[in-house]
């Protein structure tokens, strides 16, 4: 489908569903639709039963990290129409609390990708009958996919001889984690460059 | 003597993580009331390496070999989804003779992953010599990896904006010459399976999975054509240069575990002849030229021109501590890997590093339908079903 075609699928469905989907955007021949967390059920059983979507078939489930926005969490949904040949990418904006509907009644392969959602960025989906953590160990704590977790994380994993058993720990790192700053200090830093500190801060 | 009946109470057992048909690392706590699967909660997540938390942390180019780790089986293919979606944001096109080592590479990334899921299927069912005969292609088809690459499977070959170094004339010609013999050996396993008594009782009519479904569950590539539908992303979203390949997309009717072995079969036939193309059009006039593209701000200079030009050598510096900025922007690209659509959802914020890069492995999709595929099966079925979603650990637990 071209541009032209996904804006006019864009534009109808948000017309269709006043107040759960709020707007639309075509980027890179791929079509978004904003919605309203609540609502996300209401919405993707009208893209599965409206026989102008026909989005089937169930995709991809995932959120992305904003930590300096107020509602931090992107919760998006990715569907697929075979009869359209095309895409859809739902985005709902969620927090730490809020409470997502879950998708498993209208899509039973949204299960495992809630779980997913949940263990690792900690988006809370209500109506799922199973909330465990699905990849990270058992007992594991945090949310690895945050931003705000340390990519060595908190806690190592080792066979101890002595005691016969895995043990855990907490990390401790011989050498700290090294992460590079490669951005060149004529295009993105926004700090002041080391020897240049007199200089004061950028105008 | 004993007046109560006796409590009935279902049998739990763990089926891996170290069992030879889990395919690897999967545990799978099965309920069985006598030998019928009542329940079946697999456990995930032994083999997670935090793969999206590390690319997080690394430059589009040191992110490719983690796609190597994944679908360990057909490492190119995974690689090849990462660099559709940056060059999708980066708005790049690939040269013809670089698409066309991408589609010869993925094919025999395909042909790798059936060969090893058919045979090791025969084997979950119990045959022994299938794996024997197929394994020995594989290790011709890992040669011709190593020979492009220098790494029989992590190849880390593919880079944005093409591939990382052109296919020596004699390492082309030995890839034709060992298409026609390939299909000898397709036969030869086709006569050892597919009309078998055994394999055909384990297969037939196991793990049926009606289309409806199978849309449903999120399920894609062979699973979805084993039920019937004529979908392959090669076809109905084509990219690279598959738009000009001819091949066939073989679909099943029944959706159970022997049309999906079949339609493997059948794949693997219609991929030497897109091997096949690939290396006539790599042969023709117009099949020659560069492998990546030209420009020194998305892929290295040549080094002999480093020896000359101050300015490829600054290139050069730039893109291998800084990197590629990528625009920012949101994209998903998904390719027919040889386990259904295995996608990248890349969103950039328009620094040198991913801002997040989700995974979409088809594994995981299809094995999350264990529970509703497996229940009312017997327990020696899981392993068929098993066998027949082609599941492999290295994308399944990322």
């Amino acid at each position: 489908m071209d541009d032209a075609k996904l804006d006019a699928l864009g534009q109808t469905i948000v017309s269709a569903l006043p107040g759960a989907a709020t707007g639309h955007s075509v980027a890179f021949n791929q079509l978004t639709v904003d919605v309203e967390a609540s609502k996300i059920v209401e919405v993707v059983k009208y893209l599965r039963d409206d026989p102008s979507c026909r989005f089937i078939n169930f995709t991809d489930i995932t959120a992305a990290d904003y930590p300096s926005r107020e509602k931090r969490f992107d919760v998006i949904y990715h569907f697929l129409s075979p009869t359209l040949n095309t895409r859809i990418r739902l985005k709902a904006q969620a927090d730490e609390t809020t409470q997502v509907p879950s998708l498993i009644e209208v899509f039973p392969g949204a299960d495992w990708f809630e779980r997913e959602a949940y263990d690792l960025y900690g988006v809370f989906f209500v109506g799922h009958p199973d909330m465990r953590r699905i990849l990270t160990d058992y007992g594991f704590e945090g949310h690895p996919l945050r931003k705000d977790f340390p990519t060595t994380g908190f806690v190592e994993v080792r066979y101890d001889d002595q005691e016969k058993r895995v043990v855990y720990e907490p990390v401790r790192l011989n050498q700290e984690f090294r992460k590079f700053d490669f951005l060149s200090p004529w295009e993105g830093a926004d700090y002041p460059l080391p020897g240049d500190e007199k200089a004061g801060p950028k105008a | 003597m004993n007046e109560q009946p006796e409590q009935l109470r279902n049998f739990t057992i763990n089926f891996g993580p170290q069992h030879p048909a889990a395919h690897g690392v999967l545990r799978l706590v099965l309920e069985l009331d006598g030998e019928v699967v009542a329940r079946v909660d697999p456990h995930i997540g032994l083999l997670h390496r935090g793969t999206e938390k590390l690319i997080e942390q690394k430059t589009y180019l040191q992110a490719i070999p983690y796609f190597d780790r994944l679908d360990y089986v057909a490492p190119m293919n995974q690689e090849h989804a990462f660099c559709l979606a940056a060059e999708k944001l980066l708005g790049i096109e690939v040269p013809r003779r670089g698409q066309l080592i991408r589609v010869l590479y993925c094919e025999i990334g395909r042909i790798l992953s059936h060969l090893l899921n058919v045979t090791t299927q025969a084997m979950d069912v119990g045959a022994l010599t299938p794996p024997l005969w197929g394994f020995e292609e594989r290790e011709k088809l890992m040669v011709f990896y190593e020979r492009a690459s220098g790494s029989r499977m992590h190849a880390a070959f593919f880079r944005v904006g093409g591939v990382h170094q052109d296919l020596p004339q004699k390492l082309v010609d030995d890839i034709e010459a060992w298409c026609d013999p390939f299909l000898k050996v397709v036969d030869d396993l086709d006569r050892l399976l597919t009309a078998n008594r055994i394999f055909k009782q384990r297969n037939v009519d196991i793990g049926v999975v009606p289309l409806k479904e199978a849309w449903e569950w999120g399920f894609s590539g062979v699973m979805v054509r084993g039920s019937g539908a004529a979908w392959d992303l090669r076809k109905s979203q084509p990219y690279e240069c598959y738009a000009e390949m001819d091949f066939d997309i073989p679909i099943g009717k029944n959706g159970d575990c022997y049309d999906r072995y079949l339609i493997r079969m059948e794949e693997m036939r219609q991929s030497v002849r897109i091997m096949k193309q690939c290396i006539q059009k790599l042969n023709a006039p117009d099949g020659r030229g560069p492998v990546v593209v030209e420009d020194n701000k998305v892929a290295p200079p040549r080094r002999g021109e480093m020896k000359r030009s101050m300015e490829a050598l600054i290139h050069h510096f730039k893109l291998y501590t800084e990197g590629v900025h990528v625009p920012a922007g949101e994209v998903y690209a998904a390719v027919e890997a040889p386990k259904g659509e295995f996608g990248v959802y890349l969103i950039s914020d328009g620094t040198n590093k991913p801002y997040k890069c989700k995974i979409r492995a088809p594994g995981f999709a299809h094995l999350q339908a264990m529970d509703h595929i497996c229940r009312g099966h017997l327990l020696a079925d899981v392993s068929a079903i098993l066998g027949s979603l082609d599941i492999v650990f290295g994308e399944v637990d990322r």
